[in-house]
């Protein structure tokens, strides 16, 4: 059998788990998956973290990607962090950068089981700073010197990739080069305030098939998370494990303890439980009717007939929800246009599913209105597999 | 046996590698290096773990009931978690054998 056929029926513990530390966030980015802003009062307390690490570590989790909100904002974030690395629960946390400084590099430097990476979405102050805030650009740039003064090694860069900034991949690349950083880009899902943006900034075909040539050419120097399988139907696939992990090897835990399929699923449609419940996460993992559902086969609906479904498997279930599109067609990027159809012949009786939780301090803003602020970019958009080889045997 | 592709002396799994059993084989993922690989059997699983405990890897396949026809596919396999440093040379096990 086909590592991704065994993947897709589930494994025993997450390999891509994101959980959001906080929904509290000092940006209020327009495109923010988990429509972040204040904190909720019901989040996690430090024991009950301190729990979920314990968890992790007995599932053996090897790491986790730490996001939020800004996660660097919770009181208890480097007392989480010091916890999850002595129980050997590696950790990837995602920063919009405010927070990075001297001290707090030369902290994470220190450390073999943190990996940063610094959400930037724009490689100019003009395209990011409209998306993520005033002053942003600088910011996080600011963020990535004081880790590199620190000796901290190959932080990672994040970018989503947008209609405004998908010209600038090259420059992106030339930013992590100056920082000794790695790229990293993912798609943008319209998931979260994603939604309310997701028609203005979601890259135009033109605009995804020089991604996908550009990803060819470059695709071991950046990293993708994967999250650009859909693309491998404008020719030859692209490297890493094609499939939506979503419940099978992907999940998210969010700041109040629920667990969902997927980060960019934060519907109730995708909500398995909490961490809370007396079989924990990992009972929540293993046994939850929803996540058993997602590792039965799937249908690919009229995708199935499709000579690209081997690589693209209909692309990604959160874009095809929050769209209004079924989930067994195609995508709404669908790289031979069908999603584009589908989207032109949704009737006003579709209705959008609206995201389960916001937190959003104001109602989300347009891009086009003023220089909204904005959050970072969540870590773990699914199996982030394609950075990694494969032993035969 | 291919002695081409396999390795020679003693190995052993970098200390900071974890593996993690799943049904198809394993998960081995390196905190140094931040990556994850894929063991694709069981039996491949076994013979990493025996890796300490054999003289060689060859030893080790043995013991993990590789048969003579696998034992190449199992030396590529091993090569390539030496590649990337998930395996290394064991330290001190000249001398350990020698004592
Ligand atoms: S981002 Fe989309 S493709 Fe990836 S795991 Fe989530 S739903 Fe699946
Ligand atoms: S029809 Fe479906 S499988 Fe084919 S390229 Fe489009 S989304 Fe992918």
């Amino acid at each position: 059998m086909k590592l991704v056929d065994e993947f897709e029926l589930g494994l025993d513990a997450p390999i891509c788990i994101t959980w959001e530390l906080t929904y509290a966030c000092n940006l209020a980015c327009v495109h923010c998956l988990s429509s972040s802003g204040r904190r909720d009062p019901r989040e996690l307390t430090t024991a009950e973290a301190k729990g979920v690490i314990s968890q992790l570590q007995r599932m053996q989790v090897f790491y986790v990607n730490i996001g939020g909100g800004e996660p660097t904002v919770r009181r208890d974030f480097w007392e989480l962090l010091d916890h999850a690395a002595e129980h050997g629960v590696g950790v990837k946390f995602s920063t919009n950068g405010s927070r990075i400084d001297a001290a707090a590099a030369a902290r994470l430097a220190a450390s073999d089981y943190v990996d940063v990476q610094v959400s930037i979405d724009g490689a100019t102050a003009a395209v990011n700073d409209a998306v993520r805030g005033p002053g942003s650009f600088d910011t996080a740039l600011g963020a990535l010197e004081r880790l590199a003064a620190a000796g901290f090694r190959k932080p990672k860069i994040s970018v989503v990739v947008t209609r405004q900034n998908a010209g600038q991949l090259d420059d992106f690349k030339a930013i992590a080069d100056r920082y000794g950083a790695q790229l990293r880009i993912t798609r943008l899902r319209p998931s979260g305030r994603g939604a309310d943006v997701w028609d203005e900034m979601h890259p135009t075909a033109e605009q995804q098939r020089s991604l996908y040539m550009w990803l060819l050419e470059h695709g071991d120097e950046v990293l993708t998370g994967d999250s650009f399988f859909h693309l491998s139907a404008y020719g030859e696939a692209l490297p890493g494990l094609n499939l939506c992990g979503a419940g099978r090897v992907v999940c998210l835990i969010d700041p109040v303890g629920d667990v969902y399929a997927c980060p960019f699923a934060i519907h109730d449609e995708f909500l398995a439980g909490n961490v809370r419940e007396p079989r924990g996460f990992e009972g929540v993992w293993r046994d939850s009717e929803l996540f058993t559902e997602l590792r039965r086969p799937q249908s690919g609906g009229a995708c199935e007939s499709c000579g690209h479904y081997d690589a693209c498997r209909g692309g990604c279930m959160a874009a095809k929800f929050f769209t209004g599109l079924p989930l067994d067609g195609p995508d709404p990027e669908c790289a031979l246009g069908h999603g584009e159809g589908l989207l032109a012949a949704r009737g006003a009786e579709v209705a959008i599913p609206a995201p389960a939780v916001d937190h959003s301090r104001v109602k989300p803003s347009r891009l086009r209105n003023g220089t909204p602020e904005r959050p970072p970019a969540k870590v773990c958009d699914e199996n982030p597999l394609a950075d990694f080889l494969t032993a035969e045997g | 046996m291919s002695a081409e592709t396999l390795l020679d002396g003693r190995w052993r799994l970098h200390p900071q590698v974890a593996l993690r059993p799943e049904r198809f084989g394993a998960l081995a993922y390196h905190y140094g290096t931040r990556r994850l690989s894929f063991l694709k059997s069981r039996r491949l699983l076994d013979v990493v773990e025996g890796l300490g405990a054999a003289p060689d890897p060859a030893a080790a396949c043995r013991a993990a009931g590789v048969s003579d026809a696998e034992l190449a596919s199992y030396g590529r396999a091993l090569a390539t978690l030496a590649e990337t440093g998930m395996i290394v040379p064991a330290e001190g096990a000249a001398e350990e054998v020698a004592a």
